[in-house]
């Protein structure tokens, strides 16, 4: 117990208490304090326990690079938020916050013991301590990592908070409010332009705020940015990334700060702004010093201890020692025992120091170490000495603390400016990198520019000390526990990239990604390895700036908003049948539609045997559709699709096969000339937008000088497909104008004519084999003749049937779908598809790669059918094949199983499948290794049912 | 998000209405069957992949529906210029 709440001072409301509770005891605070400052003012030093060694740990900083304090929030069920950081979560009664990582208790956590066996975590721990054998990491290793190791815990409920989200244009955006920002700011809004400052704090002002000689100002300042009506001011708004162009994503913290029971409306909101100018006022951070002990509770970042001390009022220690190695320590010192904060000495590694600032701490009867260096912090869980010595190895001594402050110099915040792919150059004088040159409208202003007086210091990240590397417990990275002999580890294991020291350490990659941690980890490395720092590099800064929440990312996107869904007009009327569905690219298909009891093999057992003996209906509505049209209409398709397209007469319809200029199967459907220059084409399901981007792309870059127009229709008509033997006679009543004898109207034609008033474009095309028509109708008139036909099919035993009867119906009679039969690696002759292809052309898309060396070499995948020795075994759909089951593992696959389903027709299994010269393999026994057992299956034609066709008659 | 200028509208829109076309100026040849293997896969598979400047091709998918070209830095994603299917390499 050594901090203290200070007598005076700080912007703190001293009339306004406030009550919460940490790991469930009850504190208090006052308004305006953070839970860091309110529970150092209750003396608490300890804060959690670390990441691999559960060592404990206090406060280092005062605002979002904290790597310790991590805690818990809870604001009620569902609305758990683990890591956030203890100095920037905002004091309000009833704030529930938990430490993390400690088990049981913060104080005695058994598993410090490892900080006992601290070889257990070398750098690279993960890559060779677990190597082998492979079985013990799921069940051994992983576990006891699990327990060990990791950063609070995920949520496990659904978050029931909204996320709100929305864009902004200005023409100046400020990113930090301190005293540069504010000024870029003011003389921004001056020039009349849209004006937005954003700033991570609760309250604007930056480092003034921890400066009391600056509020007058800050005052003033803000309340004349307040006025202003082209100025937009968001404080607890964090930019997370600087994308192209000035584009700039925010996440704003709209209720966090308040009570829960005062939390109204969302949670967060997502600003995507899209600024003329960025200016760029993110200031520094101080970086820590690394010397044995760093980490003990009470050693922590003199600008912290200032912070803490000026802008809340509160004394994190009544015996300070500073260890410092550049200026802005001691005029922090200086300002801190202004303010009543003692402090006992002052400990520089430099010799020479400013004559002005060892003056003024003599005056303030501060000991005066220079030339001396920390070597080690004694106390476990709260500081209660420091020892050192003369250069780090010399003469050594004990001086009594609680607390010890560490100034190792700034390092600029270029965090958005290298989103935005701004260089940086090294900096001597601040011993960090500083903006250098970039492309955007884009300039840094103040601390993150380097345009800050604050003294000067060495840039010297560890100090020296009496123990080699190899054995000192100095930490670079707090929260991931990264010591310095990890990056020497690293080094002489012969890692030389800085991304790899990082990866293979793990320096920086913890939450707060090495936000005190980079620089000093790049020194180390440095100096191991004997090569400047610019040799060596900075790993690459990536969005978010801090840890984000899910939901921010999610904004409106969830729930019925996540995607859209897209319905067809009969959909209602299969929602009132009780179809299951299923999610076909973006459309919602029923799948099939049970009665009773029935299970989807039973529903689909029926559907199938009405469909094969009387009549089926089937919303098709969702297939794609494209209506070509003008002169050279034919001309234009006869280039894309591999078959014949001039030759066709207006009236008859052509199955399509459409390659991509690499030889493959891209897409199949059904298309039908409708006039010399007009052409109604239907595309897969998912293929629609696909197929028209393809085509608008060769018509308009490659044959612009053919007259043809394409538009997308797949939405204005609606296709119910009526199948079976007696579907003739269910549509008969309903159909004008079109003369529906097998004679007049043959298996792929196509007439014009009326059903139900409404004209239609009837297919007479089948996709089960049976004798079929597919009614096109305008959208607005689908469901209207859809329950025409459902009531006139209740003569004829009509059944509804979905999308799992319409593939076990096609794939009787072997008819491929695009996408599951074949994947992008499958010419027409590989499925069976070569009679498709037009002989004569000279020419279509995917032609010339049809003759490639490895297009027409033997032994290419080809489709067949299977058939299993138990013809009631259904094969899994992807499963591997092999030739011989008893050859040695690993086994050389040949093919795999592409459709498979048990088929009520046949009374048996049947299966499509993907084999290598599979042509040639027809009657030859096959094999399919499952878990447990292996499953024989005969090698057919892919037909397993009516292959004369002479069902198609009715 | 990218902002680009589609010369056909004449307007800069963001990057979700676009979508990326590939490598420019690959035309379709009259007569691919004239082409040996090795110049057919050059033609079909092969690309430049500049570093820096890259003619490349987009279309206003979510707009006018056209496609043009541009010249974009591979290193920025700065956007030297777009213009119109059909003119010439810039």
């Amino acid at each position: 117990m050594s901090g203290f709440r200070l007598a005076d001072g700080g912007r703190i409301d001293r009339r306004t208490k406030r009550t919460f509770s940490f790991d469930g005891k009850a504190s208090w605070g006052y308004a305006g304090d953070s839970l860091a400052s309110a529970l150092l003012a209750q003396g608490q030093m300890l804060f959690g326990r670390s990441f691999k060694y559960h060592r404990p740990r206090g406060i280092l900083g005062a605002g979002v690079e904290e790597p310790n304090a991590l805690v818990t929030v809870d604001r009620g069920p569902g609305r758990v938020t683990p890591n956030l950081r203890a100095p920037s979560v905002a004091l309000h009664d009833g704030l529930a916050a938990t430490s993390q990582n400690r088990f049981p208790s913060l104080r005695f956590d058994m598993v410090a013991l490892n900080d006992q066996f601290g070889a257990f975590f070398p750098a690279g721990f993960y890559n060779k301590t677990f190597m082998w054998p492979r079985a013990a990491w799921e069940k051994v290793y992983e576990p006891i990592i699990r327990r060990l190791a990791g950063l609070g815990d995920s949520p496990t409920t659904r978050d029931p908070d909204h996320y709100d989200a929305t864009y902004a244009h200005c023409e100046t955006l400020v990113v930090g409010a301190g005293p540069a920002g504010i000024a870029a700011a003011l003389e921004a809004a001056a020039n009349g332009g849209r004006v937005f400052l954003l700033d991570e704090q609760d309250e604007i002002g930056g480092g003034a705020l921890s400066d009391p000689a600056q509020w007058a100002w800050l005052a003033e300042a803000s309340a004349k940015l307040a006025a202003m009506d082209n100025v937009t001011v968001l404080s607890r708004t964090t930019a997370i990334g600087h994308y192209h162009q000035n584009f700039v994503v925010a996440a704003e913290r709209l209720t966090d700060h308040l009570p829960v029971d005062a939390a109204h409306g969302p949670r967060e909101k997502l600003w995507r702004i899209r600024a003329g100018e960025v200016v760029l006022a993110m200031g520094a951070i101080e970086r820590p010093l690394v010397f044995e002990g760093n980490d003990v509770p009470g050693v922590m970042l003199a600008s912290a201890a200032r912070t803490f001390a000026l802008r809340y009022g509160v004394a994190v220690g009544r015996k300070l020692v500073v260890m410092a190695v550049h200026d802005s320590g001691w005029r922090d010192a200086l300002a801190l025992h202004a303010a009543g904060v003692p402090i006992t000495a002052i400990v520089d590694l430099r010799r020479d120091i400013a004559p002005e600032l060892a003056e003024a701490a003599r005056d303030a009867r501060i000991a005066c170490y220079p030339g001396y260096a920390v070597t080690k912090v004694s106390g476990r869980l709260a500081v209660d000495g420091v020892s050192i010595a003369l250069a780090g190895v010399g003469k050594g001594l004990k001086l009594d603390c609680d607390a010890v402050l560490m100034a190792g110099g700034w390092t600029p915040t270029v965090h958005l400016w290298s989103h935005a792919k701004g260089s940086l150059r090294w900096d001597e004088n601040w011993g960090a990198f500083l903006p250098d040159k970039t492309h955007e409208d884009l300039r840094c202003v103040g601390a993150c520019a380097g345009a800050w007086d604050f003294g000067s210091g060495l840039s010297v990240g560890l100090l020296p000390a009496p123990k080699p590397l190899h054995e000192s417990k100095a930490f670079v990275d707090f929260q991931n526990d990264v010591k310095a002999r990890d990056i020497g580890l690293a080094v002489q294991e012969g890692f030389r990239s800085i991304e790899h020291i990082k990866r293979y350490t793990t320096n920086g990659m913890a939450t707060d990604q090495g936000k005190t941690s980079n620089l000093n980890g790049l020194q180390i490395a440095s100096g191991v390895l004997s090569r400047p720092v610019t040799e060596i590099g900075l790993t690459t800064f990536r969005p978010p700036y801090t840890p984000q929440s899910f939901g921010a990312m999610l904004g409106h996107h969830k729930e019925a908003l996540f995607q859209p869904l897209r319905k067809t007009v009969i959909d209602d009327w299969a929602d009132i049948q009780g179809a299951v569905y299923e999610n076909v690219a973006q459309w919602r298909r029923a799948r099939y539609f049970p009665q009773g009891s029935e299970d989807m093999d039973a529903a689909v057992a029926r559907e199938c045997r009405a469909v094969r003996s009387a009549v089926g209906v089937f919303d098709a509505s969702t297939l794609g559709k494209i209506e070509v049209v003008g002169p050279d209409a034919a001309e234009f398709l006869n280039r894309m699709y591999t078959n014949p397209w001039k030759s066709l007469e207006p009236g008859r319809c052509r199955y399509g096969l459409l390659l991509g200029e690499h030889g493959f199967i891209i897409d199949d459907g059904v298309s039908a000339r409708l006039a010399p220059d007009r052409f109604h084409l239907t595309t897969t399901t998912g293929g629609a937008a696909r197929v028209l981007g393809m085509m608008e792309d060769y018509l308009q870059t490659e044959w612009s000088d053919l007259n043809v127009w394409l538009t997308s229709t797949t939405e204005q008509w609606s296709v119910i497909a009526v199948q079976g033997p007696k579907a003739r006679r269910v549509i008969a009543p309903l159909v004008e104008g079109i003369d529906l004898s097998p004679e007049a109207f043959p298996h792929m034609a196509v007439r014009e004519g009326q059903i139900c008033g409404v004209e239609t474009r009837l297919f007479r095309v089948s996709f089960t084999g049976e004798l079929g028509f597919e009614v096109n109708v305008p959208a607005e008139h689908g469901r209207m003749v859809w329950d025409a036909i459902w009531a006139e099919g209740q003569k004829h035993g009509v059944t509804p049937y979905g999308t799992e009867t319409m593939h076990v119906l096609r794939a009787e009679k072997g008819f491929i779908i695009v996408g599951q039969d074949t994947d992008g690696t499958v010419t027409p002759d590989d499925a069976g598809l070569g009679w498709a292809v037009g002989k004569k052309k000279p020419d279509f898309v995917g032609k010339r790669s049809l003759a490639r060396p490895d297009i027409v070499a033997p032994g290419r995948k080809q489709l067949v059918g299977l058939l299993t020795e138990d013809p009631q075994m259904v094969l899994e759909e992807g499963a591997q094949i092999v030739a011989d089951p008893n050859q040695a593992v690993p086994m050389t696959m040949i093919g795999h199983v592409t459709s498979s389903y048990h088929s009520a027709t046949l009374g048996r299994s049947i299966a499509m499948a993907l084999v290598a010269g599979g042509r040639d393999r027809m009657g030859d026994t096959l094999h399919i290794p499952m878990p447990g057992k292996t499953i024989s299956a005969k090698v057919v034609a892919p037909m397993f049912y009516d292959p004369e066709g002479s069902r198609l008659n009715g | 998000m990218l902002l680009i200028h589609c010369p056909y509208c004449e307007e800069a829109r963001p990057e979700v209405e676009f979508v990326y076309g590939g490598e420019a100026h690959i035309a379709r040849p009259i007569d691919p069957s004239a082409f040996s293997d090795a110049e057919w896969e050059k033609l079909l598979y092969i690309r430049s992949n500049p570093r820096g400047r890259h003619h490349e091709r987009w279309r206003h998918t979510h707009g006018c529906g056209r496609f043009f070209n541009a010249v974009r830095d591979t290193v920025t994603d700065v956007f030297e210029t777009t213009y119109k299917a059909g003119e010439a390499r810039k």
